[in-house]
């Protein structure tokens, strides 16, 4: 994917996200997700059934990186087994942390393959991650 | 002004407006810090040989010369951390032992959390009451406004002189008195009014002041607080042990050393206390009035160059210090400042540490420039052209 693309979906993204508004339902899972090292601020929440991500939403103030990497999720994640998502987090993880990973699962979200370049936003592009890896941690919990 | 004198500035193609956070350091300060580091190395208090006698004689000498820098007695100069520390022993120290349940203290929406969580949580301890006083229009803070929510049960007004995301210059003098005329306590947050403005303990009738080295060319790691002598005798020290007793015992009896001396408990930032001594000697050279009004003209510069963009939303128009809050329009600002880093353009981006203003300004981040002395209209003018093409913002930050 070359860099204009990357930015257009990135823009695209930041400019119209996806599922961006919270809706009043019990029966979704919520967090908080921010960062202590910037001042992304964004709260989430998701709905699975039958071990099926069937909706995530998310509102709040972030840059452009977290609210893109927000909205690509989204659509990444919709319809995905939380098997299948779980094998995403931790591929996606690891090319942000620049290590081997399977970038066939990644789809949209190989966007941010050169995050890296840019230290100080590794952060903002793993903070929607870490909101649904916080939710399925707190479900397999209970 | 006086760029010459800053490593920094010499060493490094930046432009530094990120002034509220921490400043740069000339150096003579570097040189004095390397000068204990290289030269005379040593513990202060016990030392009978050469190296000691040299450093105890530049650390005493520093509270002579906050003493002179601010008008109050050396004796009631203690050295802390940071402005932080100093407001928390303002708090825990003497405030908890000598508020009751349900005694007032008035803060305000655009403090620091440094002057309203120790705030917060004295309240938990002793269920003091916090009331906040309402900001004007232009989000600043009056004398009037704090007239209106003193009660008989107001014992305390905190405040920072300067608030250091609007940059309004609080009356400390008129607020100073009628606290004093009150019989109410006047704490004041010097942060970000002591390395830029002249500021007077005694007559402004303080009774506690707080402030910190890093933001007036000083070292990090080091801070003062300034309070009442009669006062300090009523203080509780936060930490106990080496350098601040007398003596103890196995039946637990102790002394604790004089004021201020038994608020230094450990070996203390000594390095940065003599660094601090330089600071303040620097900025008296220079001329605390020449500082403000210096300031002032590259704000008013900044704000008449910047009518000329009309995507820039200016929250803080009427201040009359070098801090200048404002947002491109639709544009985060946390994105603002790495699109402005790109230009090698230092500001900060986000809540600045006083959370609860988004009450007042209905936005919860901004982009904070705040100019120092040694900052020039030709980086302004640099600023402007950034802004100017930001339109193309997300090409840079993307």
């Amino acid at each position: 994917m070359n860099n204009e693309l990357k930015r257009e979906i990135i823009f695209d993204n930041y400019k119209t996200p996806m599922n961006k508004g919270l809706i009043s339902d019990d029966t979704y899972l919520k967090t908080n997700s921010n960062s202590e090292s910037c001042i992304d601020n964004l709260d989430f929440m998701m709905k699975i059934e039958n071990g099926i991500i069937k909706d995530i939403r998310f509102d709040g103030e972030a840059c452009a990186i977290s609210t893109s990497a927000a909205s690509i999720m989204i659509k990444t994640f919709i319809g995905k087994s939380v098997k299948e998502v779980k094998k995403i987090l931790e591929n996606y993880k690891n090319m942000i942390d620049e290590k081997e990973y399977d970038k066939t699962c990644l789809g949209e979200l190989n966007v941010y393959d050169d995050i890296c370049k840019q230290p100080n936003r590794k952060n903002c592009a793993l903070l929607p991650m870490q909101a649904v890896n916080k939710m399925l941690n707190e479900m397999d919990r209970s | 002004m006086n760029r010459d004198d800053f490593p920094m500035l010499n060493n490094n193609n930046i432009i530094y407006f990120d002034n509220g956070a921490t400043t740069l350091k000339p150096k003579c300060v570097i040189d004095a810090v390397n000068n204990y580091y290289t030269n005379h190395t040593s513990n202060i208090h016990r030392g009978d040989y050469d190296a000691a006698i040299d450093t105890n004689k530049k650390y005493d000498e520093v509270r002579h010369l906050v003493s002179d820098f601010i008008n109050c007695d050396p004796n009631s100069v203690i050295y802390t951390s940071g402005a932080t520390m100093s407001l928390n022993m303002v708090v825990f120290g003497y405030m908890k032992k000598h508020l009751k349940t349900g005694d007032e203290v008035l803060l305000n929406k655009a403090e620091h959390a440094s002057n309203i969580l120790p705030w917060i949580h004295l309240q938990e301890e002793i269920g003091i009451v916090i009331k906040y006083v309402p900001l004007n229009d232009d989000y600043s803070l009056t004398l009037d406004n704090i007239k209106k929510m003193v009660t008989p049960k107001t014992r305390v007004i905190s405040l920072a002189h300067i608030s250091n995301v609007i940059g309004d210059i609080r009356d400390i003098e008129s607020i100073g008195k009628f606290a004093h005329d009150n019989n109410i306590l006047f704490n004041v947050d010097g942060a970000q009014s002591v390395p830029h403005i002249k500021i007077d303990f005694k007559n402004s009738n303080i009774d506690f002041l707080s402030f910190s080295s890093h933001k007036m060319c000083g070292p990090t790691g080091v801070g003062i607080l300034v309070g009442k002598y009669e006062l300090l005798e009523k203080m509780d020290p936060i930490f106990y042990g080496g350098g601040m007793n007398n003596f103890f015992e196995e039946d637990s009896s102790y002394e604790l050393k004089s004021i201020p001396t038994r608020f230094e408990a450990g070996t203390p930032p000594i390095a940065e206390v003599i660094g601090l001594g330089e600071a303040i000697k620097y900025l008296k050279n220079i001329g605390m009035d020449n500082i403000h009004n210096y300031e002032l003209k590259l704000r008013n510069y900044f704000l008449e160059k910047v009518k000329d963009i009309d995507n820039i939303i200016i929250y803080n128009k009427n201040a009359n210090s070098g801090i200048i809050i404002f947002n491109i329009e639709g544009v985060f600002a946390q994105d603002t400042s790495l699109y402005l880093n790109h230009y090698k353009i230092a500001v900060r981006a986000g809540n600045h540490c006083s959370k609860m203003l988004k009450d007042e300004i209905n936005i919860r981040n901004t982009v904070r420039v705040s100019f120092y002395f040694y900052n020039t209209y030709e980086e302004i003018d640099k600023l402007i052209e950034a802004l100017k093409m930001s339109k193309d913002i997300f090409k840079v930050v993307l």
